[in-house]
C-alpha cells in the first residue's frame, strides 16, 4: 500500500505517468564504441560504392563525346566527363536506328511475360491446392529444366527452328523464353499459392462460385502480389538474354536490343564505348520503370483482414 | 424450410484415420443444433462434410428430401461462416456480402437492397465501403455473418465463428447469432469445443468423441442424465468430479476411498444396483451438488451423506467459492482422445478412463463459507443427484431421478 496516500497527493492524480515527460536524447557513444560505429558505416559506403561504381561509370561514359573517348580515361577529368553530351544518345537513335532493336525487345519480352503469368498461374495454382500424386517430382522437373545450361539447348532448337523455318524471326523467341521464365514463375507462384488459406476458397465455394470463378475472382486478386512479382522477373529474364537472340536472328532490323548492342561502336579505328553504353542505360530504363511501378503493387500483408 | 438429416456416415481419409465413425443425426426445421466436442473429435469433419467441402465415404446426408453427397457445395443452398472469417480481402464489406448475390447474376439494385438490409440487422451500415483489413474481429466476425444470412440458405453452417474474439465480445455475439437465428427460423449446425456455448446456445447438442456420437438432447438433459463418462465429465464447469468407488455388499452404501457415502432409497430399489454389490464403480458428483457441511444450509450433511477432504485452493468468485479439495480416494479422468493421452497412459483406447494422480475435486459452495486453503473440510453431499458409471465402458448406470432424465429426447450408445 502506498505511504503517499497524503492530501497532498491524492489532491490531483494525472491520468498519465509523468515520471519521463522528456525523452532523454540519443547519447553518442564514446571511445572504442564511437571508432567501431565509425568504421562500420565507413563499410558500407565503401560495399555501397564498389556496387554502385560500374553503373556510375557506364553512365558518366555514356555521357562522353567521340573525341574524349578517343582519349582514353587519362585525357578527362577522371571522374567526370570535361563537357556533358547526349551526342551518344542521339547517334544510337538516328544513325544507328535502336529503336527497332528495343520495339523487338518489348514485343518478345512482353510475350513471354504474358505467355508466363497465364500459363504458371494454373500450373502453380494447381500444383498447390489439387492433390495431385507425384506433385513434388514434377515441380521438381520444372524447376530442374531452368537449371540446364542454355548454351546446350541452343544446337537442338536452332535445327529445330531450321526445318520449321522459323530462323530469323523474333516470334519464336517468346516460346523459346519460357524456358528461362516458367520454372521460377511456376514455383513463386505455387508458393504463393500455398499461403493463401483453403477457407478463402471454400467461401467462395460455398457462396456459389465454380472452381474457377473462384480461381479468377478470389484467389488471383489476392495472389495478385505474387502474380506481379513472377511477371516482373518474367519480363526480366527475357529482356535480357543473349544466347538466345545471337543464335537464331540474323538480321539487324530482327535484332533484340542486348544483341544489337554488340555491333554498336564497332569500327575500324575506335570503339565508341560512349555509344555502347548509352544504349546500356536504356535498356535498363524500362526494367528500372517496371519494378517502381510494381513496387506499388507488391503490398505487404496478403491477407490482411481476411481473416481474424 | 429444409431439414438435415446425417445417416450413418463415416469418413476415412485416405491414408486411413477415421475421422467420423457411423454418425447419425436429425437437424428438424429451424432447429439450432450445436456439435460439440474436443479437438479431433470429428465435428468440424463432419460440417464440411455437410457443406460438401469433404467426401462421405460412406452414408448419406439429406437436405429437405434430397440426397446431397453428390452435390457441389453451390448447389446445396447453404450458408457457412468459417472460423478464420475467410473474408475477401481485396473487396469491401458490401461487395464481400453480396458476392454469393452477384454470383446469381442478380440485378445490380436487388443486391444493394439485400446487402443494406443485412447490413443494417447486424449493425454494419457505416463500415459497408471499407475493407475487413480496417475492421474490428467483432466486426468482421459480423460481416461473416452478413455474408450468410443474406443468401436466405436452407441451412446455416457454422464452424466454431465466437472462438476468435475476446470473452466479452464473445457472450454477446452468443446472444446476437441467436436471436438473429430465432428471427431467420433456419436450420442451423453449428460446431463449437466450447461447452458453455453448446449449453446456451443449442435447442439440442451432440456431443462428439474420437468421431463417435456419445449423446445428442437437450443441454439441460445432457447435465442432468449423461449417457456416459464422457458426457458426463464434459458438459458442466467445473467439470463432475469423478471417483472411483465401490458398491458394498448389500448395494445400500458406497465406498469412496476410505469414506462411506450412502446411496439414496431411489437407487436401492433399482435392479441394476443390487446386482452391482460388490463391484467397482465410477461415482460422479458434480460441484453444484457439493457444499459446505458447515453452513448447513440444505438439510444434507446427515452421516452417510458427508466427504471429508483436505482443501488445496478457495477461488473466491464473489457470487460463490470454488473450492478444490483433495480426497483420499482414486480420481478418474474420462480420456478425451489418444492425442490427449500421457506416457504412462499409453495402450488406452479413447473414451476409456485412465485413473490421475494429485487431481483435485472441485465444489461450489455458498460465498459465506469460511473454507481455507490446508484445512479439512466437510462437504454435504446432495445424494440424490448422484450419478453411477460402469468402470470399463464408462456407461452411465444410475442417474439422478429428474423431470428433464422423464423427458429426456433420443440419446445414443
Amino acid at each position: 500500500m502506498s505511504a503517499e496516500a497524503t492530501p497532498e497527493a491524492l489532491a490531483v492524480v494525472p491520468a498519465r505517468s509523468t515520471v519521463r515527460r522528456r525523452r532523454a536524447p540519443r547519447r553518442l557513444p564514446h571511445g572504442w564504441a564511437l571508432v567501431r560505429e565509425i568504421l562500420f558505416y565507413l563499410l558500407v559506403l565503401i560495399a555501397v560504392a564498389i556496387s554502385l561504381f560500374p553503373f556510375y561509370w557506364i553512365l558518366r561514359t555514356s555521357l562522353e563525346s567521340n573525341a574524349e573517348v578517343a582519349r582514353g580515361v587519362g585525357g578527362s577529368n577522371g571522374l567526370l566527363p570535361s563537357h556533358l553530351t547526349f551526342s551518344a544518345y542521339s547517334n544510337d537513335f538516328n544513325q544507328q536506328h535502336f529503336l527497332t532493336p528495343l520495339l523487338n525487345s518489348a514485343i518478345v519480352a512482353l510475350g513471354a511475360t504474358a505467355v508466363t503469368v497465364v500459363v504458371a498461374s494454373l500450373a502453380g495454382y494447381a500444383l498447390a491446392r489439387l492433390p495431385i500424386r507425384g506433385a513434388g517430382a514434377i515441380l521438381a522437373f520444372i524447376l530442374i529444366a531452368g537449371f540446364f545450361p542454355v548454351l546446350a539447348m541452343v544446337g537442338p532448337l536452332f535445327l529445330l527452328f531450321k526445318e520449321l523455318n522459323l530462323l530469323d524471326n523474333i516470334y519464336p523467341l517468346i516460346i523459346v523464353y519460357l524456358v528461362y521464365t516458367l520454372p521460377i514463375a511456376t514455383w513463386l507462384l505455387k508458393n504463393f499459392f500455398e499461403q493463401i488459406p483453403k477457407d478463402l476458397e471454400e467461401a467462395a465455394l460455398v457462396d456459389g462460385a465454380t472452381p474457377l470463378q473462384a480461381l479468377r475472382k478470389v484467389v488471383i486478386p489476392v495472389a495478385a502480389p505474387g502474380v506481379f512479382t513472377a511477371g516482373i522477373l518474367a519480363f526480366i529474364l527475357a529482356w535480357n538474354d543473349f544466347t538466345f537472340a545471337v543464335s537464331f536472328l540474323e538480321t539487324p532490323a530482327h535484332f533484340t536490343a542486348p544483341l544489337a548492342i554488340v555491333n554498336f561502336g564497332q569500327s575500324q579505328f575506335q570503339v565508341f564505348y560512349n555509344r555502347i553504353d548509352a544504349a546500356v542505360v536504356i535498356i535498363t530504363i524500362p526494367i528500372a520503370l517496371l519494378v517502381l511501378f510494381a513496387q506499388r503493387r507488391i503490398v505487404s500483408g496478403l491477407t490482411t483482414g481476411s481473416f481474424r | 424450410m429444409a431439414t438435415i438429416e446425417i445417416e450413418h456416415i463415416t469418413k476415412i481419409y485416405p491414408n486411413g484415420s477415421e475421422a467420423v465413425s457411423d454418425l447419425s443425426l436429425d437437424v428438424a426445421d429451424g432447429e439450432f443444433m450445436v456439435l460439440v466436442g474436443p479437438s479431433g473429435c470429428g465435428k468440424t469433419t463432419t460440417l464440411r462434410m455437410v457443406a460438401g467441402l469433404e467426401d462421405v465415404t460412406e452414408g448419406t446426408i439429406k437436405v429437405g428430401d434430397r440426397v446431397v453427397n453428390d452435390l457441389s457445395p453451390r448447389d446445396r443452398d447453404m450458408a457457412m461462416v468459417f472460423q478464420n472469417y475467410a473474408l475477401y480481402p481485396h473487396m469491401t464489406v458490401a461487395d464481400n456480402i453480396g458476392f454469393a448475390l452477384s454470383l446469381r447474376k442478380l440485378p445490380k439494385d436487388e443486391i444493394r437492397t439485400k446487402v443494406e438490409d443485412a447490413a443494417r440487422i447486424l449493425g454494419l451500415t457505416e463500415h459497408l465501403r471499407r475493407k475487413p483489413g480496417q475492421l474490428s474481429g467483432g466486426q468482421r466476425q459480423r460481416v461473416a455473418m452478413g455474408r450468410a444470412i443474406v443468401r436466405e440458405p436452407a441451412v446455416f453452417l457454422m464452424d466454431e465463428p465466437l472462438s476468435n474474439l475476446d470473452a466479452k465480445l464473445r457472450v454477446q455475439m452468443r446472444a446476437e447469432i441467436s436471436g438473429i437465428q430465432r428471427r431467420l427460423g433456419v436450420a442451423t449446425l453449428y460446431v463449437t469445443h466450447d461447452q458453455t456455448e453448446a449449453m446456451t446456445m443449442g435447442d439440442r447438442v451432440a456431443v462428439l468423441n474420437a468421431g463417435t456420437l456419445q449423446q445428442c438432447a437437450a443441454p439441460q438433459v445432457l447435465y442432468d442424465a449423461p449417457t456416459n463418462l464422457f458426457v458426463a465429465a464434459f458438459i458442466g464447469s467445473p467439470a463432475m468430479n469423478l471417483y472411483r468407488a465401490t458398491v458394498d455388499a448389500e448395494g445400500s452404501s458406497l465406498k469412496v476411498g476410505d469414506q462411506t457415502l450412502e446411496l439414496p432409497i431411489a437407487l436401492h430399489g433399482e435392479r441394476p444396483l443390487r446386482s452391482l454389490a460388490g463391484k467397482e464403480m465410477v461415482v460422479g458428483l458434480r460441484p453444484e451438488d457439493l457444499s459446505d457441511a458447515a453452513l448447513d444450509t440444505n438439510g444434507h450433511g446427515g452421516a452417510g451423506q458427508q466427504l471429508v477432504g483436505t482443501v488445496e485452493l478457495v477461488e473466491a468468485l464473489g457470487s460463490e467459492k470454488l473450492v478444490h479439495f483433495r480426497l483420499e480416494a482414486e480420481h478418474v479422468r474420462a480420456l478425451e482422445s489418444i492425442a490427449s493421452v500421457e506416457g504412462d497412459a499409453e495402450g488406452l483406447e479413447a473414451g476409456e478412463i485412465s485413473s490421475a494422480a494429485n487431481v483435485n475435486g472441485v465444489a461450489r459452495v455458498e460465498p459465506a463459507s469460511r473454507l481455507r486453503a490446508g484445512e479439512q473440510a466437510r462437504f454435504a453431499v446432495a445424494i440424490e443427484r448422484l450419478h453411477l458409471f460402469d468402470p470399463t465402458s464408462g456407461a452411465a448406470l444410475a442417474r439422478p431421478v429428474t423431470d428433464a432424465r422423464r423427458a429426456s429426447t433420443s440419446t445414443s450408445s
